[in-house]
């Protein structure tokens, strides 16, 4: 590696320096960014300048239980019950666990298996929307978390249900402490957006303003971090001209431009991206004191947490070539997404429908499948996708375009013909596969249209259940 | 709303590439060199290289029928090899070798293995170096370029009948007139008088030698197009070259009459196609950044090694050869350092 900067200047602002300017080299410097990489074509011009909107209710919501990393919500509604837009109707269980809160105002009608998008039905309440119900939220109670402790803030957040609205989906009261002997320097807002098609994340930059702000506030201050970072790629300069217009002087909070690159906004990527770090293997980014957290999850946060609510809406993008009328939506959680698409009109040239993007999200089996806490958009693609990865496999030709695009360095051409050969413990052992993160790089560029990256998904579920 | 609800896994976007596309865009940048060939050595070269691509293409047929793969012939692979063979050959090399030699390029050098993918060495150079051992006096047989009448008749030895020594040019190449004809290429010039051809001559390829690797600029610009195409990795025939130069240099600076100029090495014999279109054959090359660069230099040395003192005016094929036989080594040699580990 090179150069590790990462200091911050005395005022706690982040180096105006570029991170590596090189001599002559400097003239042709773009923002910072990580080592590989890919460029696909973005089709965020679909929904880029369409404003968030809010959508009538859908006649029944489905909430799983389980919308997050850790233990599932238990029950605390019965069938039959009223519940208000906004009152709790599910408890966490221990502390990697967050409750549920109701989306709508109206009458639970089941509490039983309903669908996934990973496939296996799975506990959820089913909530039946009154036709009257309001999008005003009156169960709530003011608290300034300005004032708040740390450890009060940590628990107001889990009371909110927060979790990673990048995808994620881990606890966001989790990610903020740090493990023990360790402490949190930097907070860094994850803005990049950079699967193809979402532009969520761009909206809330500059719709949700206020609330990001109030919300990088509270999480630094839960943290301890002494500074915060907001990465943006440079595709969305006005969300960064925007930002550094409206951040407070006084306080060291920056907004910083990184290049538009896939994966982009995989936390590892961007940490490497912003401060020259890297996290080390088997580690969390708190081992090098960097906390994480996706501009949307805290535009939630700065908006719930003042006013004790919970987590009950969120922004996704809903695109694809095929939709008559894509937009950026504030959706209530447990809305299926047949009702969404209903909605926006879809052509008769659809085919299949991802959640979250196209990258990393998964197809739908059904339709019936509820929006859920991290899914970030709804993209649906063209039947029989030119693009598709449907194509004749050929054997591996040894390009080498995978090794230049995997983005953590890994040789997924080596890994592949291992897998193929059922060698799952070499893989493991002497090739890094669970660094993987299974971005979808090597299968994206790859040729030979090898589908590498669900070879690398099947071989650590095995060496996963070898090992138990 | 959907007739049919696909499910598929991420990603969900490919590139648009393909191995096929990557292949038929080699077959197209090695076609005005092909061109280039018949335009200078008339039909013999035409007809040469019309035999070495159908028996390629006809022997990746049969053995991927025969082992159950289906029709690979579709990939393009079989007629990349069958071409590059040719553009390897004596203009005047018999037909019929040159058919044994394609088909040990793709029954040895690819079926054997496996087919695309798995070959470890060039399968057009274990073409070629099958037919070097076999027949050494029709490899190195040298006619003039641009004899007259070459649109019109056939180099005698070309129609040499299958399992006959190949019929004597040196009757007809007298006949022919040519001023200044030695029947030797700019490569044994250099090495065995110490007479170095003009880098004018050698760069345009207006001088004898095989088929397709005369002309070195015209090797150079279709292989610059394939690399801006990114369908070629630019950093191995940069390192081959590199290779070639950094070896020839300390020679030629110590005695320039014993020795070829730096530029002569990189512009004479096979050096240009080799770097370009043999060396970075995908399959044998090695996959990592670093080691394609190790890889590279490796050839470029081991060229001008053979050529500065092994009995042979050319080397480049052994060494290309040698190179792939120790890709995977390299390739394991220079893994890529992973994120997040020391």
């Amino acid at each position: 590696m090179q150069e590790q900067t990462a200091v911050l200047d005395s005022s706690g602002r982040f180096p105006v320096e570029p991170r590596s300017s090189k001599g002559l080299f400097s003239l042709f410097q773009r923002a910072p960014t990580f080592d590989h990489g890919i460029h696909p074509l973005e089709h965020k011009e679909l929904t880029a300048d369409k404003p968030i909107r809010r959508l009538p209710f859908a006649p029944e919501l489905i909430i799983p239980l389980s919308q997050h990393k850790g233990k599932p919500a238990i029950p605390l509604v019965k069938v039959g019950q009223e519940v208000v837009r906004g009152e709790p109707i599910a408890q966490a269980d221990g502390f990697v666990s967050v409750p549920m809160h109701a989306p709508a105002t109206g009458v639970i009608r089941k509490i039983g298996l309903g669908p996934t998008a990973e496939g296996p039905k799975a506990p959820a309440i089913f909530l039946k929307v009154y036709l009257a119900a309001g999008q005003q939220v009156l169960y709530d109670q003011e608290q300034d978390p300005e004032q708040m402790e740390p450890e009060a803030i940590i628990a107001a957040v889990q009371a909110a249900g927060l979790v990673g609205l990048g995808g994620g989906a881990f606890p966001s009261h989790v990610k903020m402490i740090p493990p023990a002997g360790k402490a949190i320097e930097t907070l860094v807002v994850n803005g990049c957006e950079c699967e193809p098609y979402l532009t969520c994340d761009h909206r809330i930059m500059l719709e949700q303003t206020e609330s990001l702000i109030r919300g990088i506030r509270i999480a630094m201050r839960a943290t301890g971090a002494k500074r915060a970072i907001i990465g943006v790629e440079d595709n969305k300069l006005d969300a960064v001209a925007h930002l550094r217009a409206r951040l407070p002087q006084h306080l060291p909070i920056t907004a910083e431009a990184v290049q538009t690159k896939y994966p982009q906004g995989a936390e590892k990527m961007l940490i490497r991206s912003l401060l020259g770090l890297e996290v080390p293997a088997g580690h969390l980014t708190s081992d090098i004191g960097v906390a994480v957290f996706n501009v949307g999850t805290l535009a939630q946060m700065g908006d719930l947490l003042p006013k004790s609510r919970g987590l009950i809406e969120r922004v996704i993008t809903v695109s694809g070539l095929p939709v008559e009328r894509p937009g950026n939506f504030m959706v209530p959680i447990g809305t299926p997404v047949r009702f969404l698409l209903e909605q926006v009109g879809v052509k008769p040239n659809a085919g299949g429908v991802i959640l979250g993007g196209p990258m990393m999200g998964m197809t739908v089996a059904s339709l019936d499948v509820p929006i859920t806490k991290s899914v970030s958009g709804v993209v649906v693609l063209e039947a029989e996708d030119e693009n598709a990865a449907r194509k004749q496999v050929y054997p591996c030709i040894k390009c080498g375009e995978c090794l230049n695009a995997c983005p953590i360095s890994l040789n997924p051409s080596m890994l592949g013909e291992l897998a193929q050969a059922r060698d799952y413990v070499t893989m493991s052992a002497d090739y890094h596969l669970d660094q993987c993160f299974e971005c979808g790089c090597c299968a994206y560029v790859c040729p030979s249209n090898i589908p590498l990256t669900q070879y690398f998904r099947i071989s650590k579920a095995i060496n996963r259940k070898r090992k138990q | 709303m959907f007739k049919d609800i696909e499910i598929r896994t991420s990603p969900h976007l490919k590139r648009a590439m393909s191995v096929d596309r990557i292949m038929r865009t080699v077959v197209l940048a090695l076609l005005p060199i092909a061109a280039f060939a018949v335009w200078q050595f008339g039909l013999s070269v035409l007809l040469l290289l019309l035999t070495t691509t159908g028996v390629a293409v006809a022997t990746e047929w049969f053995f991927a029928r025969q082992s159950g793969r289906g029709n690979t012939v579709a990939d393009w692979s079989a007629v990349i090899s069958g071409l590059l063979l040719g553009l390897t050959l004596p203009p005047g090399f018999p037909l019929w070798m040159a058919a044994v030699a394609a088909f040990v390029a793709i029954a040895l050098g690819k079926a054997l293995f496996g087919g695309l993918g798995y070959n470890v060495m060039n399968p057009a150079l274990v073409g070629r170096a099958f037919v070097q051992a076999a027949f050494p006096v029709a490899i190195t047989t040298w006619t003039p370029a641009f004899a007259p009448g070459r649109f019109a008749e056939l180099i005698p030895s070309t129609l040499t009948l299958p399992f006959m020594q190949p019929i004597p040019v040196a009757d007809w190449v007298a006949g022919l007139h040519m001023d200044g004809w030695t029947g030797a290429t700019p490569l044994a010039l250099q090495k065995f008088q110490h007479i170095e051809t003009p880098l004018g001559d050698t760069l345009t390829g207006l001088i004898a030698g095989s088929a397709g690797e005369t002309s070195a600029l015209l090797i150079l610009i279709c292989g610059l197009w394939l690399a801006w195409q990114r369908m070629l990795d630019w950093r191995i025939p940069a390192s081959v070259m590199a290779g070639a130069v950094l070896v020839a240099t300390p020679f030629w600076l110590l005695d320039p009459v014993l020795y070829p100029s730096p530029w002569f090495v990189l512009c004479s014999g096979g050096l240009m196609l080799a770097a370009w279109f043999m060396a970075s054959d995908m399959v044998a090359s090695p996959v990592t950044a670093r080691g394609v660069i190790v890889y590279g230099l490796f050839i470029g040395a081991l060229t001008v090694i053979i050529r500065l003192f092994g009995g042979l005016p050319e080397g480049v094929m052994y060494a290309i050869l040698l190179g792939n036989a120790i890709g995977p080594l390299i390739s394991s040699w220079t893994q890529p350092r992973v994120y997040g580990s020391k």
